[in-house]
């Protein structure tokens, strides 16, 4: 670290998903790659709220799922609507997800980002922990010629910075690519880590062997937008809410009193009895969807994962591991051609972007550019749990002598209950059609 | 009858592993505080850190923070709170995030 003059092909900052995918793909393109990770070791500083979706790992990893330091492989995915006294859930299961290639697992991001950077390692990437990027340095046209640190003597200059930096982005914040403070298009994530023997939540659960269930949940979140989770690991279940951050302000709630409530409602509960904690942890989201994602290639510098708000939440899928590799591995592979071409300008570094475009990561983002609003609306968040629940509540109670009601006139009967009218009900399908279209 | 009992915030925090630096990495200005009748950190903050203090300031402790930003971006004062990361190596270590 002590020479400043010794230049990198490339800096990649912050060991998470994206920069090790980044330094991973730099490396094995022969280019020389620094990787800065801010905590002691790769994942130190991550958290996640779900499952992590590897497919995006076959063409780079062969057999990934050999070797993934996974906790279990989700084979049950269930959507829950609460209400404080109701719970309606639908609950999928496919045993085809429990064997290669797998679809979903749950990890603990202290192993998986681990994992993902020694892979950058042994492809000749250099890994430098404990140690926090300061600035960017630029020279004299404003191009991005390398980054400071905090390490005594700890500039560093490469021909490309790939900013992975996460969700906090100092980088993207000092370099007004995003805005100082957004908290409109961020959710705070909190959850707790509950130990349970692991024939226990086999049995719980209704799993056998390295099967997981994941749990996404729709209300129970205290009137705050936002929603819930719980998913299955091999010896603890992981419970938590992620919350709209205005909303949490303007509530004057306790991120964890609100934790506390969906751990004692009566459809969660019972899953957790004699469960400790083992772990609380805390992290915001980026969830602006597509049209926040800011500029993503400039001169001598790119960014990937959170630090680009490419964390797809639309409700039914919601997913960022998976988008940060790929954005790491195609900012890796824009940043190793654009070296050998010998052009890291912004124009130079143009494939990243369109690379993204071609795959997965935009394409998903930009379909469902809406999905972040309707998800946090208001009729989804605040009338609709209720509403289903107590039309399946009126449709299930038997109260004989009474005959049963039509079920057409019964919904519109407790939506206007719920003082939902008919136009309102068909203007959000429509609204849902034209978001998952 | 409550079979499960809240955990408190003091005992979540103590299942959190903090390596304490010795740089504050976060300042606030207690006095904007002061001039802020929101005070949205005091309950926002998942690790409970900004304390409410008599003269209607802010008394901030950084030892036992999650690194998580909530407190700068609901901040209504720009500038009250200033946010960088703590040393390399030091601050919140994360087992099972």
């Amino acid at each position: 670290m002590a020479d400043s003059h010794a230049t990198f092909d490339a800096i990649v900052v912050g060991a998470g998903p994206a920069g090790s995918a980044a330094a991973l793909a730099l490396a094995r393109a022969g280019r020389s790659v620094v990787l800065l990770e801010r905590g002691p070791f790769p994942g130190s500083k991550n958290v996640y709220g779900g499952v992590i979706y590897g497919r995006i790992l076959d063409d780079v990893i062969p057999r990934w799922w050999e070797q993934v330091p996974v906790q279990r492989w989700v084979v049950r995915r269930a959507t829950m609507v609460l209400t404080e006294t109701q719970a309606l859930t639908m609950d999928f299961r496919s045993q085809a997800w429990g064997a290669a290639p797998y679809n979903g697992m749950t990890t603990y991001r202290a192993d998986f980002d681990r994992w993902l950077a020694d892979k950058a390692v042994e492809a000749g990437a250099h890994l430098v922990p404990s140690t926090v990027v300061t600035g960017l340095l630029r020279d004299a046209a404003g191009r991005v010629i390398g980054v400071s640190t905090d390490r005594p003597d700890g500039d560093l200059h490469a021909r490309v910075v790939i900013a992975c930096d996460g969700v906090n982005s100092l980088l993207a914040r000092q370099a007004g690519i995003l805005p100082q403070a957004d908290a409109t298009h961020h959710v705070l994530g909190v959850k707790e880590v509950l130990r349970l023997p692991r024939e226990v939540i086999d049995e719980r659960f209704g799993l056998r062997g390295d099967e997981g269930l994941d749990i996404e949940i729709l209300g129970g979140t205290g009137g705050i937008a936002g929603g819930g989770f719980l998913h299955t690991n091999a010896d603890t279940v992981t419970l938590g809410v992620v919350l709209s951050l205005p909303e949490l302000a303007a509530a004057k709630r306790r991120p964890e009193t609100i934790i506390a409530e969906l751990k004692a409602h009566p459809a969660i509960a019972p899953y957790l009895r004699g469960a400790t904690v083992e772990e609380y942890s805390a992290h915001l989201i980026p969830e602006g969807g597509y049209d926040a994602i800011p500029r993503l290639h400039h001169d001598g510098l790119l960014l990937a994962g959170d630090a680009a708000g490419m964390t797809l939440a639309a409700g039914i899928w919601l997913e960022g591991v998976n988008f940060a590799i790929g954005a790491g591995l195609a900012a890796g592979r824009a940043a190793g051609r654009a070296i050998v071409a010998g052009d890291t300008s912004a124009r130079g570094l143009a494939s990243y972007r369109e690379e993204l475009e071609q795959n997965f990561v935009l394409a998903d983002h930009k379909r469902l550019r809406l999905a972040p609003g309707l998800v946090l609306s208001h009729r989804l968040q605040r009338v609709y749990p209720a509403l289903i629940n107590d039309f399946m509540e009126s449709m299930f109670t038997v109260d004989n002598p009474e005959p049963k009601p039509g079920l057409v006139r019964l919904l519109l009967l407790v939506a206007k209950r719920h003082g939902v009218r008919l136009r309102e009900l068909l203007a959000d399908a429509l609204r849902a059609a034209r978001v998952y279209r | 009858m409550n079979r499960y009992p809240p955990v408190s915030l003091d005992e979540l925090m103590g299942t959190v592993d903090f390596r304490v630096g010795e740089r504050a990495h976060i300042v606030v200005d207690t006095a904007a505080c002061r001039e802020c009748a929101l005070q949205a950190c005091v309950t926002a903050c998942p690790a409970g850190l900004f304390i409410p203090t008599a003269d209607g300031g802010i008394l901030f402790n950084y030892e036992q923070c999650f690194e998580c930003g909530t407190c700068y971006m609901i901040c209504v004062a720009p500038g009250t709170i200033t946010w960088t990361y703590p040393d390399g190596g030091y601050g919140v270590v994360f087992h099972r995030g």
